[in-house]
């Protein structure tokens, strides 16, 4: 143990309760921050997950034609070669997939590309015994959606294999059924371009977010068709990747190349990951409270202190420990408090976060959850951490400085005449 | 002073790092050591000294010169506010003069930089002041190591030892683990002295060693500080304002408004 770590320990036992106090602050500054990361970034992730499951990573919809100011205008800024440039002035959409199983080929050939899925939508009224309701039909091929999206373990009540094998067999949210009080096995009636069909409940659905469980209602392509009266073409194209965080560079070139637009999860869900990211950091802000208490706690501390021992600075710098030992001494001291309160930080917010996950708690909106959710994540800590030791660290350096300057010629004649 | 000497006042040499001079082996001090300042381990010339700012300003010292030798105890004496103190602390490096030099085994310190100033004190000058300034959170043998740590020549095993023989040697062998705290006047005095001969500086200076001390306890303070001092060659420089204190020693420096009368 160095000299100044030996002086530092011993001179902390001084000011007992005050640096009791600064370690209670730094214990529940990284304890809270630690674990209100684990609860808004797991919600978040969870949302994340959701989107995925449900949405895909990216969706496909409609063909993007250039008009002639478009062209014109991408033409004027490349000089003489003539190019067409993606440019969003003057661009029309065409609404829909003429060719989904071109389009689809096409797209798995992305290296990125981890599953496809054509989509026929349209609106239709579904009308029960009890009430009718206006709602979405979204006509699938099963396999290629169980491919793109979460649907097998969304089923909650059912099974998928009824609905594979029987062309009048429909998924329902699980909303949607409690409002027009439908179970598996009974029969509704979907409204449609002025005729009506009969179809049969074979698995009830809940992905958590209400504005899919409320109004979708899945039917096998070829039923979903003959419905909407749409022989071919589909409505859009969910796409499922292997790297969801690679989804808006691929969006990108799946626009620039085949001239579709197309929507990654992030640019669709864009509001709300930025209402989880503002909820991230305000809890953060507002958890680093603790944290800078702590600091100006630690600074109380150790500037009393400072003002306590002079004779034994004096003394110190007598013996030959330089200005850079005194200023060390009192550093160690915030850096002992420091690493104690860090550690039970950390065992304080992995305990709470622990007990967190099992508080039952009911989500249903924009997600489906029972429990809290909380992410096990190795940044939160590191995170945490690099917080106190910054307001800590920062608020220690005042107090040491001031004790390295003191002149021991100054103290002692003081303390001696 | 004989190896028997040594032995006798319970202060052996240390086995190695920091001979004593008394052991016939170079000490830390004299490797710094000019041959034509051989017996003189401090010299200053023409210091002047104020203190205060503005109109509170005062000249306390007024051109001091003085020299001391090894193996001598010298005694600077004279009323309060005369600038004996002032002197000790430009003497030990606690402060700096605005005129004149400083000399510590030969070397010119007075204009040297902070860091050389505090390795010269750490590693050749000893203190004792009035008010012990011991470590109230340490025991007497880490408050007697804490010098020995922080100039680092000898081993942990060595520090202790040697700790342990200063200890002794005032007599505090069996109170080698009693906190700061726990020690009466006298005693924290005495373990004052020995860690100020623990790097065995060539140089001890006493700020009025005795002031706080009744008379049985004063006697036993100066007496161990002299007799340690003259077995290991150091110099001591003593302020006191006792007269019975100043006239045991082997020279006395009466003072009075900054200078040497």
């Amino acid at each position: 143990m160095s000299p100044n770590l030996r002086i530092a320990s011993r001179f902390l036992t001084a000011r007992k309760r005050a640096m009791l106090m600064s370690l209670s602050c730094i214990v529940l500054g990284v304890g809270l921050f630690v674990v209100t990361q684990a609860t808004t970034s797991g919600f978040e992730l969870f949302f994340i997950r959701t989107i995925l499951g449900t949405n895909g990573a990216i969706r496909i919809e409609d063909k993007i034609q250039d008009t002639i100011r478009s062209m014109a205008a991408a033409g004027n800024e490349g000089g003489s070669n003539f190019r067409i440039a993606m440019r969003n002035e003057g661009k029309k959409y065409i609404e829909g997939i003429e060719e989904p199983k071109l389009l689809t080929d096409a797209l798995r050939r992305f290296a990125n590309v981890a599953g496809v899925s054509s989509v026929l939508r349209g609106g239709v009224y579904i009308r029960s015994s009890f009430r009718t309701e206006a709602v979405q039909v979204f006509g699938i091929n099963l396999d290629d959606q169980l491919r793109v999206s979460d649907l097998e373990h969304q089923i909650v009540q059912g099974n998928l294999d009824d609905f594979r094998s029987s062309p009048s067999g429909a998924l329902l949210g699980r909303e949607m059924a409690d409002r027009l009080q439908l179970d598996v096995g009974a029969s509704f009636v979907l409204d449609a371009l002025g005729e009506s069909r009969r179809y049969r409940v074979s698995a009830l659905y809940e992905t958590g977010v209400s504005d899919i469980d409320r109004v979708r209602v899945y039917l096998n392509m070829g039923e979903a068709r003959s419905l909407l009266k749409r022989p071919t073409g589909a409505s859009f194209l969910q796409v499922n990747v292997y790297d969801k965080d690679r989804a808006p560079q691929d969006a990108a070139q799946i626009e620039a190349t085949l001239q579709y637009s197309a929507a990654s999860w992030q640019e669709r869900e864009k509001v709300w990951l930025e209402a989880f990211r503002a909820l991230t950091y305000s809890s953060a802000i507002t958890v680093s409270v603790f944290t800078l208490i702590a600091g100006l706690a630690m600074f109380n501390t150790l500037a009393m202190i400072v003002m306590e021992k002079t004779k034994e600075i004096a003394i110190l710098r007598s013996m030959g420990y330089t200005r850079r030992d005194i200023s060390r001494i009192f550093l160690w001291q915030a850096a002992i408090v420091l690493m104690l309160g860090t550690v039970a930080g950390w065992a304080l917010g992995a305990v709470v976060t622990y007990a967190i996950s099992y508080i039952p708690i009911r989500i249903r909106g924009i997600l489906s959850a029972d429990t809290f959710i909380v992410n096990w994540s190795i940044w939160h800590y590191v995170a945490a951490t690099l917080i106190s030791v910054l307001m800590v660290m920062a608020a220690s350096l005042i107090p040491a400085r001031r004790a390295a300057r003191l002149e021991p010629g100054d103290v002692i004649r003081g303390t001696a005449q | 002073m004989s190896a028997d000497e040594s032995s006798s006042s319970g202060l052996r040499p240390p086995a190695s790092g920091l001979p004593s001079p008394a052991s016939g082996l170079p000490s830390p001090a004299s490797v710094l050591r000019t041959p034509a300042s051989d017996t003189v381990a401090l010299r200053c010339a023409n210091i002047h000294r104020y203190l205060g700012t503005g109109e509170g300003r005062v000249h306390v010292l007024r051109g001091v010169s003085f020299e001391a030798h090894r193996g001598q105890v010298e005694a600077v004496v004279g009323p309060s506010g005369c600038g004996k103190s002032t002197l000790l602390y430009l003497l030990g490096l606690l402060d700096r003069q605005e005129e004149g030099d400083i000399w510590i085994n030969g070397r010119l310190m007075s204009n040297s930089s902070d860091a050389e100033r505090t390795a010269a004190r750490g590693a050749n000058i000893g203190f004792v002041f009035q008010f012990h300034f011991l470590m109230q959170e340490f025991t007497s043998l880490e408050n007697v190591m804490m010098p020995m740590r922080k100039l680092g020549r000898l081993a942990e095993s060595e520090m202790h030892d040697r700790a342990t023989q200063l200890l002794a040697a005032v007599g505090l062998g069996d109170k080698t683990h009693r906190l700061g705290s726990q020690l009466s006047g006298g005693e924290q005095q005495r373990v004052a002295i020995a860690r100020a001969l623990a790097n065995a500086p060539a140089i001890i200076l006493a700020d009025e060693p005795t002031g706080n001390l009744d008379q049985r306890n004063s006697g036993i303070v100066f007496d161990l500080l002299t007799r340690l001092a003259k077995e290991n060659g150091q110099a001591v420089i003593l302020v006191t304002h006792n007269p019975e204190i100043a006239n045991r020693c082997d020279a006395v420096r009466p003072m009075r408004d900054g200078v040497f009368v």
